[in-house]
């Protein structure tokens, strides 16, 4: 609500160790001394190899994990629990697999004490907002991949968080379906400009989503190696927008630098 | 296509069930033939019925039992002592396997105890039972607890560990408190490993029942073979085992039924929700 600060959530100097399985005093570093901000109604993604820690930066963002060092802002107040203003949308099945599409939809809600009625009409205008009206009834195993990130979708956004992080929420689809869900959700998007933060190891997903491109090095001890804005005109269609010339050209800028940083960390990793 | 498929798949069911009903019949036959001097001598035949019954005693009996009223109050109590361990026992068993399964502390202390009770023999509990509650239903019930207890307990522990950590995560994010976690996690995921032990339980809250009115009791279909034995009255023991399994049988079916209805979320369970 601090508008005066501008950033919706921001990571300052994060570091994250974990103590080795097994005994011993060795220890992991997962992310290191790596500060992240974004502005409220922006759209970031994070890119980097498998393994960077990308998910661990995200459930710290999350307020699900407690960095070893730094600190976490949330609309300019510091976050010491789960973070309340933000949705998290998993890379696996994250639905309740004993409740039914519209009682999934509804969970976030009844946690919060709304009554029922209210509740279950609220859940039937975001099922029918992301395309599933009338198989709220359906459990989760009789939807298909696609249908239940719908679900999980709605489950999110009905809370109407300030803040979205989404861990390769459609690594899992098959390639149609993922682009329907990308831009699917940035319609969704567009419609109030939530600030979001979204991982990905799929380039040309990142860039046609976002406002701008964050380039993680390879693990141990992550970091970002640099930033990209993504300066093309919105709305976009992520299927036509690869297209366009000043995609490729982002692309190719970006790879670029991705793939050489990425093999000098690779390479530095494999000298220690 | 799908259809051709079924189709086939219910013309062997058909032919399954008529093969089972023929083998029974099998069975049944060569009993009668060996206890009767149809083709075995008098001195076989009247040996063999001695130690086995004969079946057409064993069934008329069983049907005096139905036709003239008495076995219903028998099989009531059965049932009633049956339904009360399982209900008791699984009401224990998930009370004490969500606790020991969220707090680590007290999982450890109890770990060699639970242990160590699992593995004694229960059913030689009977007789301290029959001393501590008497003759009557509770001393049965008593039994059927002890058995049950483990059977859910170990599942719920079970569930509760297996609670997948995205889906907890997931909960969490959407604002779930402690007591709501427990109420619309762990405890639906619990109860999903506690009905697919159903039949086990349900099966040994039985299983304690009629050991219990075995070792003691004055009412029960255990009291029924208890009595006929004492008598050496084989073809009444028989006939006490044959109600046993059929009523075995039917509440297995009854677990069945309660299990498509209740597990419709998990995939497999109930084919005809699919699309």
């Amino acid at each position: 609500m601090q508008a005066g600060s501008g950033a919706a959530l921001a990571l300052e100097n994060i570091t994250v160790t974990f103590s080795a399985r097994g005994a011993g005093t060795q220890t992991y570093t997962a992310v290191s001394d790596t500060t992240l901000t974004i502005a409220a109604g922006e759209f970031v993604s994070v890119v980097g190899p498998t393994g960077c820690g990308k998910s661990t930066l995200l459930n710290i963002a999350a307020g699900l994990l407690e960095p070893s060092a730094g600190n976490v802002r949330v609309l300019g107040e510091s976050l010491s629990t789960i973070n309340r203003h933000a949705g998290y949308m998993f890379q696996a099945d994250a639905l309740l697999p004993w409740l039914s599409a519209q009682d999934n939809v509804e969970l976030g809600l009844k946690y919060r004490g709304v009554a029922p009625e209210v509740r279950r009409l609220r859940a039937e205008e975001w099922l029918a907002r992301v395309g599933l009206a009338g198989h709220g009834h359906r459990y989760p195993h009789q939807l298909s991949g696609g249908m239940k990130k719908r679900v999980a979708l709605a489950q999110m956004l009905i809370l109407d968080p300030k803040i979205l992080l989404m861990d390769e929420p459609f690594s899992a689809l098959d390639i149609q379906t993922r682009q329907l869900m990308e831009n699917e959700l940035l319609d969704l998007w567009s419609a109030d400009r939530k600030s979001v933060v979204f991982i990905t190891h799929d380039l040309e997903e990142a860039i046609a989503l976002s406002d701008r491109v964050v380039v993680l090095s390879a693990g141990p001890a992550t970091r970002p190696l640099g930033e990209f804005a993504i300066d093309l005109p919105r709305p976009r269609d992520v299927n036509e927008i690869r297209l366009t010339p000043r995609f490729v050209e982002l692309h190719r800028q970006i790879w670029h630098a991705m793939k050489d940083e990425v093999l000098k960390g690779y390479a530095r990793s494999q000298r220690v | 296509m799908t259809d051709g498929r079924k189709r086939e798949v219910r013309i062997t069911r058909g032919r399954l069930a008529l093969y089972h009903a023929l083998l029974l019949g099998v069975v049944f036959v060569f009993w009668h033939l060996m206890t009767n001097p149809l083709l075995v001598s008098e001195e076989f035949a009247r040996n063999t019925a001695f130690f086995f019954g004969k079946p057409l005693l064993v069934l008329e009996k069983t049907w005096d039992w139905f036709a003239g009223g008495k076995i219903y109050e028998h099989l009531l109590v059965t049932l009633i002592e049956t339904l009360l361990a399982f209900g008791i026992g699984t009401a224990l068993g998930l009370g004490a396997g969500l606790w020991l399964a969220l707090s680590p502390l007290a999982s450890a202390l109890a770990d060699p105890y639970i242990k160590a009770m699992n593995a004694m023999p229960r059913v030689i509990l009977a007789p301290i039972f029959a001393v501590w509650f008497g003759l009557g239903i509770l001393s049965k019930v008593a039994l059927g607890i002890t058995l049950v207890f483990f059977i859910v307990f170990f599942n719920v522990y079970q569930g509760v560990r297996e609670v997948s950590p995205v889906v907890l995560n997931n909960a969490r994010m959407l604002g779930a408190g402690a007591g709501q976690l427990l109420r619309t996690v762990y405890v639906p995921s619990a109860m999903s490993w506690v009905f697919s032990s159903l039949h086990t339980s349900v099966g040994m809250a039985f299983v304690g029942a009629v050991v219990g009115e075995y070792l003691g009791s004055a009412r029960g279909v255990g009291y029924l073979i208890l009595q006929a034995e004492g008598a050496f009255d084989i073809n009444t023991v028989f006939a006490g085992i044959l109600v046993l399994t059929a009523f075995a049988l039917a509440l297995d079916a009854l677990v069945s039924f309660a299990e498509n209805r209740l597990l419709v979320w998990r995939p497999g369970q109930s084919e005809t929700d699919l699309l």
